[in-house]
């Protein structure tokens, strides 16, 4: 037999009831004395705080990291040992807990006993876990580490706690506390962690400018990019005058290499409505939209059932909490634009529009979607607000650095051991991000650069490893906070590369309406496309376009930068200018040299075949797309230099790994 | 459940419709993207009827469609198969992937097959960056991918596909 906690519909009808009468949520949300109230719901929260649990329940991690690594074949895994040992037990889908490398992870919480978290839990290893664990046996190389145990819950012997994994031990989790940890399609679970009752709080205790004044205080600044002091726009916007203003959650996550976004809403989808609940009251707002990629199914799904779940207990909607108070939010599914990241451009997008930018002022503050005043502010922000009024502005500002307060979250992707979203308190080095959370660069490779801020940010480079995490001190190593997207790179990225990548992106991306961006971005996408063009069929006067591009490479960068309309064109050209400030010599290589340190480009590298590996299995010679191999069956084979593209489909399919790199010196010789 | 292909596209556009009681300008890309996802493309035919709907002309919703990524002319295959271009997964080789594909199924981005079995499209970034480099085939994510594993996996699509047949 198995039952499972979930709702039993998951497209956004309030089907799913709260165990919650409505007088007890209203006692408990609106409570002075938090501990009176308890007493009185003692056993329902501990229940949905899982403070003990009467039947083995097992949590399986579902949100799309997890799905892409496999969970949805553990899930059914586990489901099917259940039913064929005729174990009772609950299956518990929750979000991601952050260390996505970790994927497919899965908790098992057995009664009277700690919780325990395994990892790469396949459809494969499940039953055996399941077997071992419930013989109350843990696999040690499978546990990720045991939550906190108490008295209710004994910790296991031998099992590190999750808290000194190297990965969670350095992190300061306010934004991701539940996130991986409760179920988040249960409202429910999350207001017995305490989710609603700031909301509660700040609706019955403090005016809108009170809020905005205690958010300015605490110092929180935009998190997706800009890095504006959240209050100071809110109060904007409070104060222009108006019958209707309008909030906006930014979700629509365009920076490549960035994913917060979307973990918070599929993790604690609660804690954004929370946070704008309280920024849509502050700044006197009865409408309010996210602007969500349609990309991400299933944090939309997670998002209308909590709208849903919200609404049917009266935090949504007419008389919120019966405080008078209105607010209806109403979900926008963006097209793919990444210009929408922009905040006229996002406007324009939710009046139906294309979404181009215009010229501010007027700043949306004050004259926004629909001509009214309206405030945009990015997931993390928002869900930043709850904690920030929990703890009182004094002890948010008292973390981090001087100009920089709270948190960040990032997602640490690229060539690093443990990816994954990591929150760290501001302040914190680079260093230990990439190093001590992260675990360094795998294979013993040397790590070459870190890029933050995506198209719009820069690098930074191993002598800049020790710079703390901090608006302002990024800035002046050429990088940018940006929304919180990490790439690690190694001795195998080649800057130029990397640098060509942004500015395809940016140059297709470019809406169009200004000529600087427009144009701009493409010469430059040719400039670098031309450093890492083959040579052996180029003419002279493709030669003499070449340097004359590189020549004129720095000016141009100025030129889009002082004169691009909106932010996406002003920033462009960053990751050329970082990459050109500290990898000059790698540009120089490929000038001068011709040919790609890190055997990256394609067109500037060429492969030989070692013939005392090679066994002639033809795979190299069938893969080939330019037919530039030729080789009997059984015999070595070898590459035709003149066909051959340096594509590296061979590379790739070799078992024996007898395709090498070569180069070539000055008179084209092959030398190996 | 009757097909568009059996009724005609009026019903379902009246369908839409209906979903999105006084519409306005600001309702134009729900629309679009409600038909996307019911009919899998934007025809002409029906721009022109959500024109008449929201008494727009055709080239003012042809702008907007145009401008986003999302919108689609042309009818998906049946495993569309899309290829991340992020940055992590761009780091990790997701250029070679996209050859690779390109090569295993003779296809450019952007277009369908002529037997309307498989689509390909370059997404900016899924969002799984941490399983670098991804591909997603219909709703279904595949993680770490490398030459071989490409092979496995439309190996296993085209079975799929003629078994069915």
């Amino acid at each position: 037999m198995t039952s499972t906690t979930q709702p039993a519909c998951n497209c956004g009808c309030p089907d799913a009831t709260s165990v919650f009468a409505p007088e007890e949520l209203e006692a408990w949300l609106a409570s002075t004395d938090s501990t009176a109230q308890e007493e009185a719901l003692t056993e329902k929260l501990a229940m949905l705080r899982r403070e003990n649990v009467s039947k083995p329940t097992i949590f399986i991690g579902t949100g799309t990291c997890g799905l892409g690594a496999g969970a949805a074949k553990t899930l059914a895994a586990i489901r099917d040992w259940c039913s064929s040992s005729d174990t009772d037990c609950d299956i518990v889908e929750v979000g991601c807990i952050g260390l996505c490398s970790a994927e497919p992870i899965m908790d098992v919480q057995l009664p009277d006993r700690a919780r325990v978290s395994f990892m790469n839990v396949t459809g494969k290893k499940a039953p055996d876990l399941l077997a071992s664990v419930f013989d109350g046996v843990i696999p040690e190389e499978m546990a990720l580490g045991q939550f906190d145990g108490d008295s209710a819950r004994k910790p296991w012997d031998g099992v590190p706690t999750l808290k000194e994994h190297p990965f969670f031990a350095r992190q300061t989790r306010f934004v991701l506390a539940q996130c991986g940890e409760i179920d988040p399609s249960s409202m429910d679970e999350y207001i017995a962690h305490g989710g609603y009752q700031t909301l509660a709080r700040t609706l019955r205790d403090m005016a809108p400018e009170a809020i905005c004044n205690a958010v300015e205080a605490s110092g929180l600044r935009g998190r997706g990019g800009g890095g504006f002091p959240a209050g100071s726009k809110w109060k904007f916007a409070l104060a222009a005058k108006s019958d209707q203003k309008y909030l906006i959650c930014n979700a629509d996550e365009g920076d490549p290499g960035a994913f917060m976004d979307r973990a918070i809403i599929e993790g604690a989808p609660h804690r954004l409505v929370e946070g704008m609940i309280i920024a849509a009251y502050a700044i006197g707002a009865s409408k309010a939209y996210v602007y969500i990629r349609a990309e991400y199914p299933l944090a939309i799904a997670r998002l209308k059932t909590a709208f849903a779940q919200a609404h049917a207990a009266g935090l949504l909607g007419e008389n919120i909490l019966g405080t008078g108070y209105n607010l209806d939010i109403v979900l926008k599914m963006g097209a793919g634009a990444f210009v929408c990241g922009e905040e006229t451009a996002l406007i324009h997008s939710v009046e139906g529009k294309r979404g181009m930018p215009r010229p501010r002022p007027p700043f949306p503050a004050v004259k926004g979607a629909f001509d009214k005043p309206t405030v945009i502010n990015n997931v993390e922000t928002l869900a930043n607000v709850p904690p920030v009024l929990a703890m009182g502005a004094e002890a948010f500002a008292a973390i981090g650095t001087e100009n920089s307060k709270g948190t960040k979250v990032f997602a640490l992707s690229g060539k690093v051991a443990r990816t994954g979203l990591v929150e760290v308190a501001m302040g914190t080095t680079i260093r230990e991000i990439i190093f001590d959370i992260g675990g360094g660069i795998p294979q013993d490779r040397q790590f070459k650069a870190v890029q933050m801020g995506g198209p719009s940010g820069g690098c930074i480079p191993t002598e800049h490893l020790d710079i703390e995490v901090d608006y302002d001190s990024l800035k002046q190593v050429g990088a940018i906070m940006g929304s919180g997207g990490m790439v690690v790179m190694d001795e195998e990225t080649c800057m130029v590369d990397v640098a060509k990548f942004f500015m395809d992106f940016i140059q297709r991306e470019s809406c169009g309406k200004c000529i600087p961006c427009r144009e701009g971005t493409r010469r430059m996408l040719e400039i670098l496309k031309r450093i890492t063009r083959g040579y052996r069929h180029e003419t002279e006067l493709a030669t003499l376009e070449r340097f004359q591009g590189i020549m004129y490479m720095e000016r141009l960068a100025k030129v889009i930068k002082d004169t691009s309309l909106c932010g996406l064109g002003q920033t462009a050209p960053n990751p050329v200018l970082s990459t050109l400030r500290w990898f000059r010599d790698e540009y120089e290589t490929h000038i001068y040299e011709r040919r790609c340190p890190a055997g990256v480009c394609q067109e500037l590298r060429y492969f030989t075949i070692d013939h005392d590996k090679c066994i002639g299995c033809t795979l190299c010679a069938r893969r080939c797309p330019t037919d530039a191999i030729i080789g009997e069956s059984k015999q070595a084979h070898y590459i035709i230099v003149d066909k051959c593209i340096g594509c590296g489909s061979c590379v790739s399919v070799c078992p024996k790994d007898a395709v090498v790199l070569c180069e070539f010196d000055d008179e084209f010789e092959v030398t190996a | 459940m009757t097909t568009v292909a059996e009724t005609g596209t009026a019903p379902v556009l009246a369908e839409i419709f209906a979903r999105h009681p006084g519409a306005g300008r600001d309702a134009l890309i729900p629309i679009l993207q409600d038909i996307q996802d019911t009919m899998g493309y934007l025809s002409l035919e029906t721009i022109k009827e959500v024109g008449a709907h929201l008494n727009l002309p055709v080239s003012k919703i042809y702008g907007v469609a145009t401008f986003y990524n999302q919108f689609r002319f042309q009818a998906l295959g049946k495993y569309h198969v899309q290829v991340c271009r992020g940055t992590a997964c761009h780091v990790k080789g997701s250029q070679g992937v996209l050859d690779d594909i390109r090569q295993i199924l003779k296809l450019e981005p952007g277009v369908t097959t002529a037997d309307g079995l498989f689509s390909l499209e370059v997404v900016a970034c899924i969002g799984a960056c941490g399983l670098a480099p991804v591909i997603k085939i219909n709703d279904e994510f595949h993680a770490d991918m490398t030459t071989a594993k490409l092979d496995r996996v439309f190996k296993a699509l085209k079975k799929e596909a003629k078994s069915n047949d």
